[in-house]
């Protein structure tokens, strides 16, 4: 048994490790134990990949290319493969993944299972838009392959599906085209809401990528920096691959509200003296936290909770206003908050996300009954607007909210594997 | 190491996690020849079908052989030998319970064979095939294992002693030529065969980082390498002990 956390560091309960290396013996290895869940990297950030005192299946091991078309860019890997491998590899081929979120250090496992998203939403839909075939083992020993033509329901389950289908073992993945790693990016200062939706809007039909920083503390409500990029053919040097970690654990949070607040308005200031188009290498833009490894660990001991939200546009305003202020009269807040608008698309999953609509993610160090506090004033708000919170990043929301943000979760129970449960399953499913 | 001539590279147990990850290293590094030696067609194929995703301009092939087999070793490395060899990394090894080892002395042999002999029977064929006047590494595989023993791993610590002698005798045969042999003794490593070790909670180096350290031993033409490093000091510690301490560790 080996203590195990989550991105969040919220608690590190033990747990019995079993590592997945051979795709032939998956079978037998899940049919053996008692009920556990595949545990990729650990990136979400709450108890969606942790099983508190029961099994993990560690799927890093499973880290095998199988195929590549070159014709039609179709990718065929093990779930273990990182994201961060995939465009090692495959962007100076002139190949991309189409979706990716805001760190590579993911399993394609991890992002067909919380069916992530990225920057390009209003683009290129979420990560299951692009998968063509999963081949899914469970515990009774059954394989199944499904993908959007082949038993779609299994595959719209299994897609978002947080790992509780079964355990992916290999995927199909469609890559895109690529001219190259640079970004034509342009940074523009916005002073209110208002500002940004009309930012948001005007970007979507022009910009493949687009996303915001919004300043929750400075009392400056909905100020903010707003990010927008396309791809571009440069020849420049490729900057040199650095990274930096936070080499151990303070014994208390470094993110207390003033040093918080005076970061925010740093930033903002910073940014918005750098307004302007430049050409940009990807990966700083699109996973500006990578080059500090271990980065979670700057919020101390206790660790920290990610709140994101989406609501959908019509509401979508006025909650995150109301959310911002919520935020500013506790006096609680977050380093870089988050906030982006959803392109009109449904995700394909059950349980996805993603929805047409404005996201707005948050992190808050964990300081007991006022973190609470404030968390159930956000959740009335998400609830009211007709919104939901992201399972990949919880570790605390109300099974009632759950149930009112996800409607297809009575369907999605039928496809469970009875043999798979998680912390969250137990949480907001019942078992 | 860009603009290099193509290498050609003999993996022997290509389907070792440490293995694969070198194959991967030298794959995406440019065109190289591969040839993966094992006993397993089938995960053979695996690993190759990877490093041809990997490493699209390389081309690889794979040899499949009985490895306690003496005539088969022989006429296998003779037919690979054919062509001129660059690297040949031996790197398969098993790790049952020592326990087992000790009540069955069947399992007891064949881990002394396949940790020991296997590999010196196969480093022997291809040191008879080299030719001294062509830059070329014989890279083997040890352990941590190897250098004290002790009573939780004797038996496979032993055949993996019988390791490291030998590579220090190859390495005295073949001084002042132009064929470099390489030692490289890992700490425990994240892999298929410590899968007891991580269950129970150990700390595993991960696999890609001392695969990256043996590749880089053989660049250098090192002779004797720990990877991860700090085990150089670690070990040399260990072997210091004096035996009343030693005897009362429970490692
Ligand atoms: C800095 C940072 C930025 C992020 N940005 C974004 C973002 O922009 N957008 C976004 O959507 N997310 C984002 N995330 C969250 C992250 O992308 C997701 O949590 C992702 O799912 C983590 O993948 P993982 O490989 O670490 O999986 P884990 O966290 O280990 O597991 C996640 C889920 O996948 C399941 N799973 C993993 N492998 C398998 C498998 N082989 N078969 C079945 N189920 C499996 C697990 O059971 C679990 O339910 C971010 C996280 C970080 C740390
Ligand atoms: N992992 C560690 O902690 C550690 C520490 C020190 C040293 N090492 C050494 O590193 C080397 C690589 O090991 P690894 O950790 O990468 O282990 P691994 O992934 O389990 O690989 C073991 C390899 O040995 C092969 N093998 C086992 N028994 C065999 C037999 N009877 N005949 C032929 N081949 C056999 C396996 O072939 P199949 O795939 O066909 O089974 C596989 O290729 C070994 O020499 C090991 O002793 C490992």
């Amino acid at each position: 048994m080996k203590p195990v956390s989550s991105w969040g560091r919220l608690d590190a309960h033990f747990h019995q490790l079993v590592g997945l290396y051979d795709a032939g013996s998956v079978g037998d290895i899940l049919s053996r134990k008692n009920p556990g869940i595949a545990y990729g990297m650990g990136r979400s950030y709450g108890d969606v990949c942790l099983n508190p005192g029961g099994l993990l299946w560690v799927t890093t091991g499973l880290d095998r290319f199988i195929a590549f078309d070159e014709e039609t860019g179709v990718l065929t890997c093990e779930a273990g493969v990182l994201l961060e491998e995939i465009q090692k590899i495959f962007i100076p081929r002139g190949w991309t993944l189409p979706v990716t979120p805001g760190t590579l250090q993911i399993t394609v496992g991890g992002a067909i299972a919380n069916d992530v998203h990225g920057k390009n939403h209003h683009v290129e839909g979420s990560f299951g838009d692009h998968v063509r075939r999963v081949r899914l083992i469970r515990t009774d020993g059954e394989t199944i392959e499904a993908g959007p033509e082949l038993q779609p329901d299994w595959f719209a389950a299994t897609v978002g599906g947080m790992g509780l289908t079964g355990v992916i073992v290999d995927a199909d993945i469609r890559l895109k085209p690529i001219k190259g790693p640079w970004l034509d990016a342009e940074t523009i200062p916005y002073e209110n809401l208002d500002e940004f939706f009309e930012l948001a809007d005007a970007s979507e039909a022009e910009w493949e990528h687009t996303v915001s920083w919004v300043d929750g503390l400075s009392g400056k409500f909905g100020r903010g920096i707003f990010l927008r990029a396309n791809p571009v053919e440069a020849f420049q040097r490729e900057p040199r691959a650095w990274a930096v970690s936070v080499p151990f654990t303070p014994p208390f949070s470094l993110a207390n509200p003033l040093a918080m607040r005076c970061f925010n308005s740093a930033y903002y200031e910073f940014r918005k003296r750098r307004a302007g188009r430049s050409v940009t290498h990807c990966d700083a833009f699109l996973y500006p936290l990578d080059c500090i490894r271990e980065w979670n660990r700057i919020y101390g001991p206790s660790g920290f909770f990610q709140y994101q939200l989406v609501v959908p546009r019509e509401t979508g305003k006025d909650a995150v206003q109301a959310a911002l202020n919520e935020i500013v009269l506790a006096q609680e807040g977050s380093f870089l908050a988050v906030l982006k608008t959803f392109g009109a698309r449904d995700a394909l999953g059950m349980m996805s996300f993603p929805r047409p609509g404005v996201t707005l993610a948050m992190d808050f160090p964990s300081r007991g009954e006022r973190t609470q506090r404030l968390f159930e004033k956000l959740d009335a708000i998400v609830k009211n607007a007709g919104g939901r919170l992201y399972p990949a990043k919880d570790a605390r929301m109300p099974k009632a909210l759950f149930e009112a943000g996800y409607p297809r979760v009575e369907e999605f129970l039928k496809y469970r594997d009875a043999g798979i449960s998680s912390g969250l399953s137990r949480r907001l499913m019942g078992i | 190491m860009e603009e290099e001539e193509r290498r050609r590279i003999v993996v022997v147990g290509a389907t070792s996690a440490i293995a694969g990850h070198c194959a991967r290293i030298w794959a995406q590094r440019g065109p190289t020849d591969l040839v993966l030696v094992g006993r397993d067609a089938a995960k053979l194929e695996h690993v190759a079908s990877d490093l041809r995703v990997r490493g699209s301009a390389s081309d690889i092939r794979i040899v499949q052989l009985d490895f306690l087999d003496t005539e088969e070793i022989a006429s296998t490395v003779a037919s690979i030998a054919q062509e001129p060899i660059d690297i040949v990394l031996i790197a398969h090894g098993a790790l049952p319970l020592q326990d087992a080892c000790q009540t069955d002395l069947a399992l007891c042999r064949e881990t002394l064979e396949v940790n020991g002999v296997s590999p010196v029977l196969f480093a022997e064929a291809f040191a008879g095939a080299m030719d001294e006047n062509r830059e070329a590494t014989i890279a083997l595989i040890g352990s941590v294992a190897g250098d004290r023993g002790r009573k939780s791993n004797y038996v496979y610590g032993s055949a993996k002693g019988l390791i490291d002698r030998y590579a220090q005798g190859l390495q005295h045969r073949f001084y002042g030529t132009k064929i470099r042999v390489v030692l490289v003794k890992p700490g425990p490593t994240d892999t298929p065969m410590t899968a007891r070790l991580r269950a129970e909670g150990a700390s595993l180096a991960p696999a890609a980082g001392v695969a990256r350290r043996i590749v880089n031993a053989i660049d250098k033409g090192r002779g004797v390498v720990y990877a991860p490093c700090h085990w150089s000091l670690v070990m040399r510690a260990l072997r210091c002990l004096p035996d009343f301490v030693f005897y009362r560790l429970n490692i």
